[in-house]
């Protein structure tokens, strides 16, 4: 897809890139104690982060309409659109794991790797971990 | 609307406006799991637009604590064993269930794939599970 480092799909790629690590810093999703919170449903629940998949979403859900109208996006000649339709175990059981461990630390992985530059032994820990994870899932299943 | 709400919604719109602009430009899905683990698979060959994006993710949330009053988010627990736990979880189950929040919970959602609903609502649930579980009967986070 491209080549060089200094391309327009690079910096697109690195605008599309601040934006999202600025919406989490933003929006407070990169703070674990606050993902918790709105994790915890049956405790003293914080509704605020609903609102960022809310935020998200009105963009997205209006935005992507007019972009697939399209027949090919700017830089690439067609849409990388996920084609599965099915739903499996492996894809009940991989959202399941997922929850959990989000839930146990307050981490997903856009958040994990934006909190990187916050300089935290305890991030390192979580994306080598969760990079081992994601190997050993396509190693063994 | 309190200012933490806002800044949820105006941070949720960001990270929809990435959505867009990489599904636009490159034709690609924010899916922040799907990019970074795929640095690691040697079948995957368009690295570099994939590491100029996380260049961008993790400088743009830099960039918002450097030059707004948003202060950088203490660090996560410093229990190594639920750390190596959680993101163990987090790798195996979004590359299992191939999403994470952003892959599934907004741009699947935003293309309305019943596969990504489905996801969400399961790591969504299971989040809510397993906080309850973890924090108001074993009291470990």
């Amino acid at each position: 897809m491209n080549n060089k480092w200094l391309s327009k799909i690079n910096l697109f790629a690195i605008i599309a890139g601040s934006l999202f690590g600025a919406g989490l810093a933003i929006s407070g999703m990169t703070n674990t104690v606050k993902v918790q919170s709105f994790l915890d449903l049956f405790g003293e629940w914080d509704i605020t982060l609903g609102f960022v998949m809310a935020g998200a979403l009105i963009v997205s859900f209006v935005a992507f309409r007019f972009v697939l109208k399209n027949d090919k996006p700017i830089f690439h000649d067609k849409f990388e659109i996920p084609t599965s339709k099915d739903i499996d175990s492996k894809l009940l059981t991989g959202a399941a794991m997922f929850g959990a461990g989000w839930a146990i630390v307050g981490y997903c992985p856009g958040p994990a790797i934006a909190s990187l530059i916050y300089g935290y032994w305890q991030t390192f820990v979580f994306v080598v971990a969760m990079l081992v994870g994601s190997w050993i899932a396509r190693k063994f299943t | 609307m309190e200012h933490i709400y806002l800044l949820a919604l105006v941070g949720g719109g960001l990270i929809g406006l990435s959505a867009t602009l990489l599904l636009y430009t490159l034709g690609r899905i924010a899916g922040i799991c799907g990019i970074t683990f795929s640095l690691f698979m040697p079948q995957i060959t368009d690295k570099k637009w994939r590491i100029t994006f996380i260049l961008g993710l993790v400088s743009g949330a830099f960039l918002i604590h450097l030059l707004t009053p948003i202060a950088i988010p203490a660090a996560p627990t410093d229990n190594i064993y639920l750390l190596i736990i959680a993101g163990l979880l987090v790798g195996f189950g979004t590359q299992l269930g191939n999403g994470c929040t952003s892959g599934h919970g907004i741009c699947g959602i935003a293309r309305k794939s019943p596969r990504s609903i489905i996801a969400t609502i399961t790591f969504m649930a299971i989040g809510f599970i397993t906080v309850f579980v973890l924090r108001h009967i074993w009291g470990v986070i």
